[in-house]
């Protein structure tokens, strides 16, 4: 072998040059100075300095690795600029709709009354004096977040003993029955359902059944629970599967009921994981607004009865109050009320988030494995 | 003692009965899905052609919005997937410990956050932003079909509308994509790195290969949430007839054409909507098909599961 080696080459690959500690910084300061110099021909912004440094940068980087370290270190490089860039891209928007979120939803929802009061009786003319007069903005999304409150609760109510029932089915009495295996994979099939399909066959369903027109919170609820089901089968199935078969085996030893181990020791045992797949899946239901649009409707004022009347909700408020603002000529208000119910409705979700973290971690049960 | 065991039969009897039940309830629903979809479409389908929105018929009303449906999740996909493979390769391989499990639980929460959310901040904040840059593509670009000019002045097109989407499917394609890299077998990774791979090669030999499933049904699972999404679409676009132009204001598709016209419609108009979210249906159901086949296809090679 040494002899083919060329006289030039006089190191090996492992202890070929490598670049100096400080390169990176070095780099990102040549660049950045490069990327001011270049943004201000055609005129400074701070997206745009941005961007160049990031591209002066990775070749920079690149080139210098290449030539002190081969190539293979360079792709390195490469690939390491271009992961860092990908996620420095993705959280620019992300950050830019939470901010948008705060910035806008903190008037709004420091208004007073504001969680407190309808939009009965607040029009056009209202919000217009408010505008002229700088007046504090009336109404607010009380309604919204009864209906809200509402739906998802018969939602839950429909879905929870469903979804969990049919996750015991699949995992105690399934063994890969022909049903079992046809409703695993119709529950894949349901997770793909665009939610507004789903709320499209409730009010056709309603519609059959009860008549045309039928939008009450009950006929979202249903959508909803179209939606929800498949969570819970989902997030539950994997809580059962985890609980040790030893468990199992050891209350049949002791005589017990097939039925009566599920009850007092499979679900007691998976239940936190139950429970925070539960939460999950409100939450992911709670923000849904297409489904509530085609079945709810949309009120103004307060309606307790989900089996009675439209129905508002916190999403499809929001989505109302952005495209048809109550005063078409000053749509200030309506949008300062529609950021503020977005910003109720992202706490609501972080919330359930939350809750469904610590369920999960507090009443974690002592894994058999 | 015989009778506490008849009992006991019983309710092993009704208990089972009960799950096999509620099992069956959800075919049911599913069954019942398509079937009142269907039979409440079936009058859009033979309905006078006069009667249908635009006065042509059924199918060329839907054959537009189902094209700019597809346009809009096609282009919110081609945006989407390489940066989120991106960040769900950073928080599982590069970033640091620490930061890792946070940043992941940060992804899950955007995750959540609603989707009428997304579409508000669309429409108030992307769209006047992006307005500009339309305007420099149609007077530097404009031969190229798709940024022909005039560019829309307010920026609702139904470019705008795919960046919301691809905003909106990235945490979910990330966070899926995250889990499967997570679960690639140390074993492997070390192997590479102790034959004195980089870290690139590392994640291009072990780690890609064994998400590579993992990858596509994240992907087809956020193709799923782009084609149905309603809200994003519905805020942002100011919808109008099929363009090839993405930055001129035009373009609708099927989800956002339902929300915003189910709520007025009445007579054969909600039969016709009805009908499109029949198609739509069979578009997700399809997609989500192609995508299982995949993973079926790849599953023996994989090494997952």
């Amino acid at each position: 072998m040494t002899a083919t080696m060329t006289p030039t080459r006089r190191r090996s690959h492992l202890t070929k040059g490598q670049l100096p500690k400080y390169a990176p910084w070095a780099v990102l300061g040549v660049a950045l100075v490069l990327g001011a110099a270049l943004i201000n021909l055609i005129g400074f912004n701070a997206f745009g300095w941005g961007i160049f440094t990031a591209v002066l940068f990775t070749v920079g980087l690149v080139a210098w690795s290449g030539a002190v370290e081969g190539a293979r270190k360079a792709k390195d490089k490469l690939a390491t600029c271009l992961v860092v860039g990908s996620f420095l891209i993705a959280v620019l928007p992300l950050v830019s709709v939470i901010w948008t979120a705060l910035v806008n939803g903190i008037p709004g929802l420091l208004t007073p009354g504001f969680l407190g009061t309808s939009m009965n009786g607040v029009t056009g003319a209202a919000d217009n004096r408010a505008v002229e007069n700088g007046t504090k903005v009336l109404g607010g999304v009380y309604h919204a977040l009864i209906g809200t409150v509402q739906i998802t609760a018969v939602a839950t109510i429909i879905s929870v003993p469903v979804g969990l029932l049919t996750s015991v089915y699949l995992v105690e009495y399934g063994n890969d029955r022909p049903l079992a295996k046809a409703i695993t994979f119709f529950v894949d099939v349901m997770t793909g359902i665009p939610s507004i399909v789903a709320g499209l066959f409730a009010a056709a369903f309603f519609f059959l059944v009860m008549g045309p027109g039928t939008k009450t919170g009950a006929v979202a609820a249903v959508a909803l629970s179209v939606l929800m089901i498949p969570v819970v089968v989902r997030s539950s199935e994997e809580m059962l599967k985890i609980v040790p078969n030893e468990l199992r085996e050891a209350a049949y030893a002791l005589g017990v009921r097939k039925w009566r181990t599920i009850l007092k020791v499979v679900i007691p045992t998976a239940i936190s994981g139950i429970a925070s797949g539960v939460t999950l899946a409100i939450a992911r239901v709670i923000g849904e607004t297409a489904p509530i649009l085609v079945t709810a409707g949309f009120a103004t004022a307060i309606n307790n009865n989900v089996f009675g009347g439209w129905m508002a909700s916190l999403p499809t408020f929001i989505y109302t109050q952005i495209l048809n603002p109550t005063s078409p000529s000053n749509p200030g208000p309506s949008d300062q009320r529609a950021w503020g119910a977005a910003l109720v409705l992202i706490i609501l979700v972080m919330l359930l988030n939350l809750i469904a973290r610590l369920i999960a971690s507090i009443f974690a049960p002592k894994k058999g494995r | 003692m015989t009778g506490s065991s008849a009992s006991g039969r019983a309710g092993d009897k009704v208990f089972s009965g009960t799950a096999m039940g509620a099992g069956i309830l959800i075919l049911l629903v599913l069954f019942g899905v398509a079937a009142f979809l269907v039979v409440q479409a079936f009058p859009a389908l033979v309905a006078k052609p006069a009667d249908i929105q635009g006065g042509a018929g059924f199918w060329a009303y839907i054959a537009p919005i189902v094209i700019g449906t597809l346009i809009a999740a096609a282009i919110a996909l081609v945006i989407a997937t390489p940066v989120a493979i991106g960040v769900a390769l950073f928080i599982s391989h590069y970033a640091p410990r620490r930061l890792a499990s946070g940043l992941g639980y940060v992804i899950d929460l955007l995750a959540a956050i609603p989707s009428v959310v997304y579409g508000a901040w669309g429409a108030a904040f992307l769209a006047p932003a992006i307005a500009p840059g339309y305007a420099w593509l149609a007077a530097n670009l404009g031969w190229i079909p798709i940024f022909a000019g005039p560019a829309s002045a307010t920026g609702k097109a139904i470019l705008t509308a795919a960046i919301v989407l691809a905003v909106m499917i990235l945490p979910i394609i990330t966070s899926l994509s995250r889990e499967i890299f997570l679960q690639t077998p140390k074993l492997h990774e070390e192997a590479a790195l102790a034959l004195g791979a980089t870290r690139w090669e590392m994640v291009r030999m072990a780690v890609l290969p064994f998400g590579r499933p993992g990858i596509i049904s994240a992907v087809m699972l956020g193709l799923g949430r782009a084609l149905g999404e309603t809200m994003a679409v519905a805020l942002v676009l100011s919808s109008g007839a099929l363009t090839a132009s993405l930055i001129q204001s035009g373009n609708q598709t099927i989800a956002a054409e339902i929300a915003l016209n189910f709520p007025e419609a009445s007579g054969v108009q909600v039969n016709t909507l009805i009908a499109a979210g029949l198609v739509l249906f069979v578009i997700t159901l399809a997609v989500n098909m192609v995508a299982r086949w995949i993973i079926t296809k790849h599953k023996e090679f994989s090494g997952a599961n």
